[in-house]
C-alpha cells in the first residue's frame, strides 16, 4: 500500500504522459511514440490504483478477470475492424466511456465510504454535485453515441428525425435534469438520482436524432468532448488528478474538433446541434434542373483524359468510403505516376463522416501522407492542374458556395476544382448532395460525369490507361 | 484562512483545458481520426474509479451492488483502453512517407 501523496504524484505523471500522447500527434513521425506514452500513462494509473487500494482480497482476482475480458474484446475489435468502419467504431467507444462514467457514479452513490465521500444518505454536497454532473453527462454521451453509431452503421436512417416542439421538449428535459440534481442534493433521495440518470439517457437520444448523416463529423467530435467532461466530473468526485487532467484534455480536444468541422461547413455549432438540416424536405426544391445538358463519359474517355494530363488532383469524399474505392484509386494513381503524371490528393476538412476520415482511408491504401493536402494548402494549385478527379465528393466542390448568397451552403470553404482544365466527376447519379443543393459543376463545359460505382469505375479506368 | 482543496483541483482542471487547447491545435489535420481514438482510449482512465469501486467493501461479500457496477465499468473501460490504443497504433502504422528515389 502506498501513501495518498505518492499516488497523487503518480497520477500526475500519467496525466503528463497523456498530454505527451496528444502532443505526439503533431506529426506522423512522432505519433507512434506518442501512443506509447499514452499506454505507459494508462499502465501507471492502473497499477497505482491497485497499490493505493492495497486490498488484495479475492476481489482483486475478479478485477483482473474482468479487465482481461474487456481487454480481449477490445483487442479483438481493434484488429478486426475495417478502416471504413472507423466512424462508427469511435462512436461506439464513446458510448462505453459514457456508460462507464455512469456506472462509477452509481457505485460512488451506493458506496460513498469507499471514495471518502461520506455515508449513504449523507454524501458531501460538492461530491454529490460532481457525481451527478459526471453521471448526467456520461448518460447523455452513452445514448447519444448509440444513436450516432446506429446512424453511421446504417441501421438507422441518416435523415433527421424531427417533430414539432422538439426544441421546447429538449429544453424542458434539460432544465428538469438541473431541477432533479437540486432536489437530489437537498434530499439525498435515491429516486431523484435514478430519475436524473434516466432522463439524461433520454435527452441523449433526443439530441442526436434530429441531426443528419453528413453532420456526423460534428456530432462525433461533440460526443468526444462530452465523454471528456463526464470523465472530468468523475475525476472531481474521486479527487483524482489523472482523471481531471484527462477529462479536460479530451473535453477541449473534442470541442476544438467540433469547431474545425463547423468552420469547414460554414455552419454555426448551434445550427448543427439543433439539427433538421439536409433532410428530404430540403431536396427537390430545384425543379428546373432536368433541362440542363450534362456531358457524360465512360471509363475509356476518362482514361484518355487522365493519360494526356501532366498533373492530376484527386478529390475524395464520402462516396469513396462507401464504395471502398481507396485501393482501386491508389492503383489508378500508381499507373498514372508510371506515365510521369504528377498526382496529389486534396482533402476537405468535412469530407467523410468524421474528422480525418479520408486521410485514414488513403493511408490504409498506402498513399504516402505527404501527397495528401489540406484545403488551404492545395486550393491555389487547381488553376495549374489539368484534371481534377472527384470521387465521391459533392458539396465540398460546389462553386455555388462562392457565388450564390441564397444558397444554403454559401460561404462554405470549397475546393476550386472548376479551375482545372477538365473535371472528372465519379458519381452514381445527378442527385444533389447532402445539403440538398444542385451542384452547378455537373453542367459545366469542362466537366465530364462518370456515372458508376466509384470502385468499379476506377478499376475500369486502370484497365483503359 | 484555509483554501478548499476543490479550488486546487479546479485550477488543475482549468490549466489542463488550456494545455489541451494548445496541444490539440498543433495536431495535424490528417491525424484527426487517430486523435479521436486516442482521446477515447485515455479518457478510459476512468477505470481507476471502477477499480476502487470494485475493490471496496468487506471481503466476505464482494458482489455488493456498488461492486457489481464497478466490475461492469471495468469491463467497459477495458474494452476502450485496449481497443482504443490498439486501433490507434494500427492506424498510425499506416501513415507512411513517400519512398525516396522513386
Amino acid at each position: 500500500m502506498i501513501s495518498a501523496n505518492l499516488s497523487a504524484i503518480f497520477y500526475l505523471i500519467s496525466g503528463i504522459l497523456f498530454i505527451l500522447a496528444l502532443r505526439g500527434l503533431s506529426s506522423p513521425e512522432t505519433s507512434r511514440q506518442g501512443n506509447l506514452f499514452g499506454i505507459l500513462g494508462m499502465i501507471i494509473a492502473i497499477t497505482v490504483t491497485f497499490l493505493t487500494v492495497g486490498n488484495f482480497s479475492t476481489s482483486t482476482i475478479y478485477v483482473f478477470i474482468f479487465l482481461l475480458i474487456g481487454g480481449a474484446i477490445g483487442a479483438f475489435i481493434a484488429f478486426k475492424i475495417p478502416m471504413t468502419a472507423m466512424p462508427e467504431l469511435v462512436a461506439g467507444f464513446h458510448s462505453l466511456v459514457g456508460l462507464a462514467a455512469v456506472f462509477v457514479a452509481i457505485s460512488a452513490f451506493k458506496n460513498p465510504q469507499a471514495f471518502n465521500l461520506g455515508v449513504p444518505g449523507d454524501i458531501k454536497l460538492a461530491s454529490l454535485i460532481e457525481m451527478s454532473i459526471g453521471a448526467a453527462v456520461g448518460a447523455i454521451t452513452f445514448s447519444g453515441s448509440i444513436i450516432a453509431f446506429l446512424k453511421l452503421r446504417g441501421i438507422m436512417s441518416g435523415s433527421p428525425i424531427t417533430f414539432t416542439g422538439q426544441h421546447i421538449v429538449n429544453l424542458l428535459i434539460g432544465i428538469s435534469i438541473f431541477v432533479l440534481i437540486y432536489f437530489l442534493c437537498s434530499s439525498q433521495s435515491e429516486s431523484f438520482f435514478w430519475s436524473m440518470i434516466t432522463i439524461s439517457f433520454l435527452i441523449g437520444v433526443l439530441l442526436i436524432i434530429p441531426i443528419g448523416g453528413a453532420d456526423m463529423p460534428v456530432v462525433i467530435s461533440m460526443l468526444n468532448s462530452y465523454s471528456g467532461w463526464a470523465a472530468a466530473g468523475i475525476g472531481f468526485t474521486l479527487e483524482n488528478t489523472a482523471l481531471i487532467i484527462t477529462g479536460a484534455l479530451v473535453g477541449s480536444s473534442g470541442a476544438i474538433l467540433s469547431y474545425i468541422m463547423c468552420k469547414g461547413m460554414n455552419r454555426s455549432f448551434f445550427s448543427v446541434i439543433l439539427g433538421g438540416f439536409g433532410g428530404d424536405a430540403s431536396v427537390s426544391k430545384d425543379k428546373k434542373k432536368d433541362q440542363k445538358p450534362v456531358k457524360s463519359g465512360n471509363a475509356e474517355d476518362a482514361a484518355f483524359l487522365l493519360k494526356n494530363a501532366s498533373s492530376v488532383i484527386i478529390v475524395p469524399g464520402y462516396g469513396m468510403a462507401v464504395a471502398q474505392a481507396q485501393h482501386a484509386l491508389r492503383e489508378m494513381v500508381d499507373t498514372l505516376k508510371k506515365n510521369d503524371i504528377k498526382v496529389s490528393y486534396a482533402v476537405h476538412p468535412v469530407a467523410g463522416r468524421m474528422p480525418g476520415h479520408m486521410n485514414v482511408l488513403l493511408a490504409e491504401a498506402n498513399v504516402p501522407y505527404d501527397e495528401v493536402f489540406e484545403l488551404d494548402d492545395i486550393n491555389n494549385d487547381f488553376a495549374n492542374t489539368d484534371v481534377a478527379f472527384v470521387i465521391g465528393a459533392n458539396d465540398v466542390t460546389n462553386p455555388v458556395a462562392k457565388t450564390d448568397p441564397q444558397s444554403p451552403i454559401f460561404g462554405m470553404p470549397v475546393l476550386d476544382v472548376e479551375k482545372c482544365k477538365s473535371v472528372l466527376f465519379v458519381k452514381r447519379s445527378l442527385s444533389p448532395g447532402y445539403a440538398g443543393v444542385d451542384n452547378e459543376l455537373f453542367y459545366r463545359e469542362n466537366t465530364m460525369m462518370l456515372f458508376a460505382d466509384a470502385k468499379k469505375m476506377t478499376e475500369d479506368i486502370v484497365k483503359n490507361i | 484562512m484555509e483554501i478548499d482543496p476543490f479550488i486546487f483541483r479546479f485550477s488543475i482542471f482549468i490549466l489542463a483545458i488550456f494545455v489541451g487547447y494548445y496541444v490539440v491545435w498543433s495536431v495535424t489535420p490528417s491525424l484527426h481520426t487517430p486523435l479521436m481514438s486516442v482521446t477515447n482510449a485515455i479518457s478510459s482512465v476512468i477505470i481507476v474509479g471502477a477499480i476502487i469501486a470494485a475493490l471496496a467493501g468487506s471481503s466476505e461479500n464482494i458482489f455488493e451492488i456498488s461492486n457489481i457496477f464497478g466490475f461492469l465499468a471495468i469491463v467497459l473501460a477495458a474494452v476502450n483502453i485496449f481497443g482504443g490504443f490498439l486501433v490507434t497504433q494500427r492506424m498510425l502504422q499506416m501513415y507512411k512517407k513517400k519512398k525516396k528515389n522513386k
